[in-house]
């Protein structure tokens, strides 16, 4: 884990010995950042890890005077977290799926075609992904509501992807125009059709493009909030941050579910975050505006 | 690890077939428009359609509604340019159109202080310094709305957080914690924000000093120059691509800010951290204010408009001209 955020972020190789005699300050000033700068994540795990007793008597500030899980465990038995996790999962693997692979169409076709107007429409469906969802929010609402899947998950991932397939178009567009021609020239004399090429040829070829395209709109997906807050209204159709907000607004006093819900709530992304690190940095370096 | 347009002289050179090799070559038959097969065009127009339907249209439709009063039942009534006549006359708007100017500003601002100076400082090789960089990035791993969360227990009366503020004396007043004093509130959340933002700005400089010719540098360090000097005179005109990217981003992320107050203060207490954001969301969610709420949207977007077609020129110029590579 270690090494491999120091790949990914890129360590400079030429090293320069002679100028760092000066820097006494450096490891004691650094360190006291970075704890700092991590204290406020473990002030949360201490607090989930207490009991409410504990925090009630004792002061939110107050070491553990006891360990328990005892958070964890009501907010899978009684908060319905299991499901809110299911719905959140659900509604980001189809969603990944699904913008990837309309991302991955258009990027092919503007990238390897001559489309007319191919760079005015790259721009403008990268547009698309910058504008502020304020300006969406009321519009798609009404069309989930004509369409009658108003307060779905299906209405969630419709919106997702809608939204973010203009910047996956432009990801993969970008990656896929730099591939050499004579390898796609090669499988058309072979007399590959064209859907052949797109599988068997563009798709492996961009596989690294597309898995840190996955690990970015997996993290983007799962974290949204403004999306489910309009679209979704049933309480059994919540993905986690709906419920981490829902619990902090009426479990008041309770800090160790709430803070125990916001932990759980960031797992998935951090999972993802550490094991495709690294196609994870090197994808927000591409164009990116989350 | 090659980072989009921070190398551009150099990819430029090596860069495979280019956008108008590509386009001008045109020697297979494939190419050309009447040849393109007819699979190629669902390619294309499916995305294309979704986003039409799910993007463009509901964008335009905002437009349309911000000229109309309607509250969801029925059919809009156009009212003209009644809605943002009122907006003028709203103290509400006057105070989230001010705090997002300043979010804008202190969010976008100490955000590229702090990104670019942790990555300064980190720039170097070694010994622990992926330590460093690890724990300052990590924060960015959380969503905004857990990040709200945090910190919002942080935040409580009897937190160390708090404790620390009332021995300063900050907290005066703010007997029932932070995020419930109007003078704090928004603050509240602008240091919630940073901590999150600034290891993700840190990434940019990162990879934008990885780039840098450290021969340059050096040089000037073998003329004498100071850190100071040789920082403002040799580094920061060499990160100039870098710079307008962060730029554009904090800019764009500065006005889509939503997610964190509202999970923190939902723009109160008393509307003293609300934004135009989440003043939109309310008026048009709560208050069912949908055509009033819809002309909030429209200014938010005239505000945002500038920064993205910079982005989007910039993006162009560096990225579909280069070749943008996520590796």
């Amino acid at each position: 884990m270690a090494l491999g955020l120091t790949d990914a972020i890129g360590t400079r190789r030429r090293e320069r010995r002679h100028a760092d005699k000066d820097r006494v300050w450096f490891y004691p000033v650094m360190t006291t950042l970075s704890v700092l700068w991590l204290l406020p994540a473990f002030f949360i795990v201490l607090i989930s890890l207490r009991s409410t007793d504990d925090i009630t008597t004792n002061g939110l500030s107050a070491l553990p005077h006891s360990l328990s899980l005892d958070s964890f465990v009501y907010l899978f038995t009684q908060a319905g977290f299991a499901r809110a996790l299911g719905n959140s999962l659900l509604v980001t693997a189809t969603g990944v799926v699904l913008s990837l692979v309309l991302g991955a169409t258009s990027a092919f076709a503007l990238s390897r075609f001559r489309i007319p107007f191919r760079v005015p429409i790259l721009l403008l469906m990268l547009c698309g992904n910058l504008l502020p969802p304020q300006i969406l929010l009321i519009p798609v609402e009404q069309i989930c509501e004509a369409l009658g899947i108003y307060n779905t998950l299906l209405a969630l991932i419709v919106a997702q992807v809608g939204f973010g397939v203009g910047f996956y178009t432009f990801v993969l567009h970008g990656f896929l125009r730099n591939i050499p021609d004579e390898i796609f020239e090669a499988a058309r004399v072979d007399g590959a059709t064209p859907l052949r090429v797109f599988v068997s040829v563009a798709l492996p070829l961009t596989k690294p493009a597309l898995a840190a395209l996955a690990a970015l709109a997996s993290t983007w997906i799962f974290n949204d909030l403004i999306w489910s807050l309009t679209l979704i209204r049933s309480e059994v159709k919540f993905p986690v941050t709906l419920v981490v907000l829902q619990l902090q607004g009426s479990y008041v006093g309770q800090w160790n579910v709430v803070a125990a819900a916001a932990l759980i709530g960031a797992i998935p992304p951090a999972v993802v975050f550490f094991i495709f690190q690294k196609q994870f940095i090197s994808g927000l370096m591409v164009g990116s505006s989350k | 690890m090659e980072q989009l347009g921070l190398e551009r002289r150099g990819r430029r050179l090596a860069a495979g077939p280019s956008w108008h090799a590509v386009s001008t070559s045109g020697r297979s038959a494939a190419r050309k428009t009447s040849g393109i097969s007819p699979i190629i065009w669902w390619f294309l127009a499916i995305p294309l359609a979704l986003e039409a339907w799910w993007v463009f249209y509901p964008a335009l439709e905002s437009f349309y509604l911000s000229l109309t009063s309607w509250s969801g039942a029925g059919s809009p009534r156009y009212v003209g340019l009644r809605n943002y006549q009122l907006l003028l006359q709203d103290p509400i708007f006057w105070t989230a159109l001010r705090n997002t100017g300043l979010w804008t500003l202190t969010f976008g601002g100490f955000s590229f202080v702090f990104g670019l100076l942790v990555a300064r400082l980190l720039n170097r090789p070694r010994r622990g310094v992926t330590f460093f960089r690890i724990a300052f990035f990590l924060p960015m791993v959380l969503s905004l709305t857990v990040t709200g969360v945090f910190w919002q227990v942080i935040y409580q009366p009897g937190s160390p957080m708090y404790s620390l503020l009332a021995l300063t004396g900050s907290a005066r007043g703010a007997g029932s914690g932070i995020l419930a004093n109007p003078q704090l509130a928004l603050w509240g959340v602008l240091v919630a924000a940073l901590w999150r933002e600034i290891g993700y700005i840190m990434v940019f400089y990162l990879a934008g000093f990885n780039g840098l010719d450290p021969a340059l540098e050096e040089a000037a360090q073998v003329d004498g120059a100071g850190a100071w000097r040789r920082f403002w005179s040799i580094v920061m005109p060499q990160l100039r691509e870098v710079h307008s990217i962060v730029f554009a981003i904090l800019v764009i992320d500065s006005l889509r800010t939503f997610d964190i107050v509202w999970a923190m203060t939902q723009g109160g207490p008393f509307n003293s951290s609300q934004l135009l954001s989440t003043y939109m969301y309310q008026e048009a969610f709560t208050a069912l204010k949908l055509g009033y709420s819809s002309a909030i949207a429209v200014i938010i977007f005239v505000l945002a408009i500038g920064f993205i077609i910079t982005y989007l020129v910039r993006t162009y110029r560096t990225g579909v001209e280069d070749g943008a590579r996520a590796h």
